[in-house]
């Protein structure tokens, strides 16, 4: 069937840091939606395979200033310079077995292609990336609950969060059934993330669809941003912000906060750099 | 042939240029690569038709409804039910992770009879006929009291099983574990009168005023209250959170309040000194107080005035001023209780004085404000049938009040006080205070039979296990509680065939019951649990069966609840700390973990941070002013009156000075010689093992909230 709607979309994300509680039930949903693995000890974060990780966030003051906040990170499914799809994991695969979907704005990972170099692992600056050291095991009969959706990984492969692409898939595959020419509506594509959030911190959808709530919480700018060309989608809401902005990745996930110290930490400042820059926030046009 | 320089470089560079354009190397290095990675081993997880099946989750008493996705007819994952009353769409890890206790590696697979210090499988028919005849010995001795039975809860038709057995069989020995809604029953009995529970109207609240209650701890109905919480922000709510360590709670609300441990009662009262002495109370609900609204306005004044209550809390005497009116003027406000996960120990004289701060601002059955509800009553027995014998043990006293009392009896008696124990859905080896007096106490009861799922720390006690199916593979009626605003039963359906030879435990009871004869058996004249279940919960049976849930009352209640105040106003003595170490032990809550009923999931255990558990050793948190001597990241050995534990230490600037804070909910020991949970078991210290019970004279409560202790470097 030939495909009518080649319209493109940008799937992304919004985590609200205020409301996000830590509690974890986003990485535990992320584990049992895409069978993921588990070993006798997880203690040794490096080695523990987490697609979802949430990380601790402190404001660094003491006792009784001290602040605290966590910062769940998925997959940034990166843009690349100029948001052309050059994200820093898919420029230096070997193998293209991560690739960049011109069509979801979505960074693949082809577990059957990976040949296990970890060039990408060097390469994400977000530390989204995972390898499979030893092969999964199951305890005795607990392989039964594993999803046909996505095939479980090998010892010697990367892995990481894919939007829950089978979701995409599924999603798409209805809208193609019911005639509606692959316009999948906002609620019919949620990751497993997403869904399961009990204090619904997590946004998703398409940031190039005005009438998804994601585009109208991040209000993307269209235009490369003037203070650095690579930038592009750069949030107009001043509370918005992206993890290490200023590289240029161009990050499909979006952090929301309150509070300035918090947005502070997505990225490393000198001195004053931070004051300068807090106040920028894209182009107004364009509403 | 003569190999000179020339030749050998011209083969040797022959030799290269070759390899470099030969398909060969490439071959073989993508051959390897595929063989590396086709491991026949590997899982190739059969495909099917999809299906969703809806149920409710009982892992903790947050009862919320799931939905389970199944492939063909295996269930793959588990995820909120939208449109429930409770949670309406979103989950909690380990609900999430239901799907592990399924498979379970520490499962009991088979009825188990202890020989000696092993297990050894029996079949149902032997398992049942031999607790039969020990019971039946028993009655035949003429000491039917001495069966006792611990749950997890009150309600439900399982524990109303367990009631009735114990009833025809001529036992008033029923207890549950403490939980927040046994407290909050506490509670209400003290200021409202018996039979009554409390609730707290969180998504509707303006202003929460929370004593240390971990709202996105796992407190009450956690993914109600994350809820709750998280709308926060649209509502212009206010959460106000008093412990003495910055919780995820503390660290999400509005203002935090650090508090010297074990004072929160005090600063509660100080709030109600204030109150009544500027004229901040409700004086239309004030007016229908029992008990001397007076005596209490003299006695706050003359013992909680701010000036000495900042002295007690180590809160500045202007912020309790300014907290009891902020609290006070506010339009909705809530002053919620249960300190942590409301689950642990608690006093009651602090649960009535916070509770007395709603009942001043007169938010009682009010929007917003605390409701106080009859309990559940949607099931109906029928009539038992009783001989003389169990006439004449009913009418026998209680061991004790609680549970603690129980096992300090039993240890300290030469005589059985209990000959024989049922433990349903309960871990009391595991989560009440001093395991290693617990479990002494457990030795020393001559019967004990778990109906546990899994080999957990009281199950290895028991000398004959008949295993429960889990949640995912039983039905059960799950009533709401645990402070929840709405009163909600939900229906746990079961998604799949049972895994093991395991039984839905009612059915368990109706077939001891039935062999017990007499009276007994006539009390129990169902085929099955499911029959019984559907003639029990007829009332609601409709809905129940339809729908999945059924709401048995929503919003505030109508009229006023009596209140009576005498408890509060006779000044009870605040519960003191065990020891006189110079730091104090407070147990924290983690929500990636849980601290009473089942063990977390191996899912939920990965999640948890390397800074609360590192390889096998538990971390404690401790504000680096107190950790003198101490490295971050080091390891320490840290000690009690009751025990001492190899510990790491984490420096957290979150903890008040003076106070070490170890979470609740590792150390499980899930494990045999042949049957082992190594994901979950041998995981750092179980803080229980570390604090002893104190006794809250009056109330009978175990009130430790912590203990005096010492650190060291290791």
């Amino acid at each position: 069937m030939k495909q009518e709607n080649n319209k493109a979309h940008k799937f992304g994300m919004v985590i609200d840091l205020d409301k996000c509680t830590g509690c974890g039930s986003c990485m535990v949903s992320c584990m049992s939606e895409n069978n993921v693995p588990f070993k006798e000890d997880e203690s040794n974060k490096k080695d523990s395979i987490t697609w979802m990780r949430v990380y601790k966030l402190t404001n660094g003051k003491s006792f009784p200033d001290t602040e605290v906040v966590y910062l769940p990170r998925p997959c940034q499914h990166c843009g690349g310079k100029g948001d052309h799809g050059h994200s820093p994991c898919v420029s230096v695969c070997p193998a293209t077995a991560t690739d960049y979907g011109y069509d979801t704005g979505i960074v693949s990972q082809i577990y059957t292609r990976c040949f296990g170099c970890r060039y990408c692992m060097g390469a994400c600056p977000y530390h989204a990336r995972y390898f499979n050291w030893w092969d999964p095991k199951w305890p005795e009969g607990m392989e039964k609950y594993l999803s046909p959706n996505v095939s479980p990984r090998m010892r010697g492969v990367v892995e990481k969060c894919s939007f829950c692409y089978h979701r995409y898939q599924a999603a798409r595959d209805q809208a193609y059934a019911e005639g509606n020419k692959g316009e999948i509506a906002e609620e019919n594509y949620q990751t497993a993330c997403t869904t399961a959030c009990p204090a619904g911190a997590i946004v998703f959808g398409d940031l190039n669809n005005p009438e998804h709530k994601v585009h109208q919480i991040v209000k993307p700018d269209p235009h490369p941003d003037t203070m650095n060309k690579h930038v592009v989608g750069k949030s107009r809401n001043p509370k918005v912000f992206r993890l290490l902005e200023r590289l240029g990745t161009n990050p499909k996930v979006y952090y929301l906060s309150e509070r300035e110290w918090v947005r502070k930490q997505g990225d490393n400042y000198l001195a004053g750099e931070w004051d300068k820059i807090k106040n920028h926030h894209g182009s107004s046009s364009h509403g | 042939m003569k190999v000179d320089r020339r030749s050998f470089l011209g083969l040797g560079l022959g030799a290269a240029a070759g390899i470099a354009v030969s398909p060969v190397g490439i071959k073989l290095t993508d051959d390897s690569a595929i063989w590396s990675q086709n491991w026949p081993w590997t899982p190739v997880p059969v495909d099917g038709e999809v299906s969703y099946e809806n149920s409710v989750c009982s892992l903790c008493p947050g009862s919320c409804g799931i939905s389970v996705r199944k492939i063909g007819d295996r269930p793959v994952k588990i995820e909120g039910r939208s449109e429930y009353p409770v949670n309406d769409g979103g989950a909690c890890l380990h609900g999430i992770a239901g799907l592990q206790y399924l498979y379970d590696p520490a499962r009991v697979k088979t009825p188990l009879k202890k020989n000696g210090d092993k297990f050894e499988e029996i079949s149902w028919d032997d398992a049942i006929t031999l607790v039969a005849g020990k019971l039946a010995d028993l009655r035949k001795k003429g000491s039917p009291e001495k069966l006792a039975c611990i749950a997890d809860k009150e309600q439900g038709s399982v524990s109303g099983l367990f009631k009735r057995l114990l009833k025809t069989f001529g036992s008033p020995n029923f207890y549950t574990m403490p939980s927040l809604e046994s407290y909050l029953e506490v509670t209400a009995a003290a200021l409202h009168g018996e039979g009554k529970t409390i609730a707290f109207d969180l998504e509707n609240a303006s202003f929460v005023l929370s004593f240390g209650a971990g709202i996105i701890e796992g407190w009450g109905s956690p993914v109600s209250c994350f809820k709750a919480n998280a709308s926060r922000k649209e509502r212009h709510a206010k959460l106000y959170q008093i412990e003495p360590r910055l919780s995820n709670t503390a660290a999400n609300a509005d203002k935090w309040i650090p508090i010297k441990p074990g004072t929160e009662a005090d600063l509660a009262l100080g709030l109600c000194a204030v109150i009544l002495k500027n004229n901040l109370f409700n004086s239309t609900a004030t007016a229908n107080f029992r008990g001397g609204i007076n005596k209490l306005a003299a006695m706050l004044q003359k013992n909680y005035a701010p000036s000495r209550t900042a002295e007690i809390t180590g809160i500045k005497a202007a912020d309790i001023e300014k907290i009891a009116t902020v609290f006070a003027k506010a339009k909705m406000p809530v002053a919620v209780f249960g300190k942590g996960r409301g689950d642990g120990a608690q006093s009651l004289k602090e649960l009535a004085a916070i509770h007395t701060l709603n009942c001043l601002v007169g938010n009682i059955n009010k929007k917003g404000g605390a409701f106080v509800r009859s309990k559940m009553t949607y099931l109906e027995f029928p009539d038992e049938s009783m001989d003389s014998i169990a006439d004449a043990g009913v009418a026998k006293t209680k061991v004790g009040r609680y549970m603690n009392q129980v096992i300090e009896k039993v240890n300290a008696s030469s005589q059985p006080v209990v000959e024989a124990l049922f433990v349903y859905n309960a871990n009391p080896c595991y989560s009440l205070h001093d395991t290693k007096s617990v479990k002494q106490a457990f030795k020393k009861i001559p019967f004990v039979v778990s109906f546990s799922s899994f080999l957990d720390e009281t199950a290895k006690e028991a000398d004959i296990i008949l295993p429960s199916h889990t949640f995912t593979e039983r039905l059960e009626d799950v009533p709401s509680g645990a402070g929840l605003a709405k009163a909600v039963v939900g229906l746990t359906k079961p998604v799949t065939e049972p895994v093991f030879n395991t039984k839905n435990t009612g059915d368990t009871v109706i077939s001891i019951a039935k062999a017990l004869k007499g009276s007994i058996a006539q009390s129990f004249e169902w085929e099955s649990y499911d029959e019984c279940l559907e003639g029990v919960a007829s009332e609601i049976w409709d809905s129940l069966s339809e729908d999945g849930f059924a709401v048995i009352s929503e919003g505030a209640p109508s009229g006023s609840a009596p209140v009576n105040i005498s408890y509060i106003a006779g000044n009870p003595a605040t519960v003191q700390m065990q020891g006189d170490y110079d730091l104090t032990l407070i147990p924290i809550d983690n929500m990636r973990l849980i601290s009473a009923g089942v063990a977390a999931s191996p899912f939920a255990i990965k999640t948890v941070s390397d800074r609360v558990l590192k390889n096998t050793d538990i971390v404690v948190e401790i504000n680096p002013l107190t950790a003198r001597g101490l490295e971050d990241g080091g390891t320490a050995t840290l000690t009690t009156p009751i025990g001492s534990a190899r510990v790491m230490v984490n420096f957290n600037e979150g903890m008040m000075p003076g106070v070490i804070g170890m979470v609740e909910g590792l150390g499980h020991t899930l494990n045999s010689k042949n049957m082992s949970n190594k994901y979950v078991s041998n995981k750092g210290v179980n803080v229980n093992d570390l604090i002893g019970p104190v006794i809250e004279s009056g109330s009978g409560l175990d009130a430790a909230f912590g203990i005096k202790a010492k650190i060291s470097k290791a």
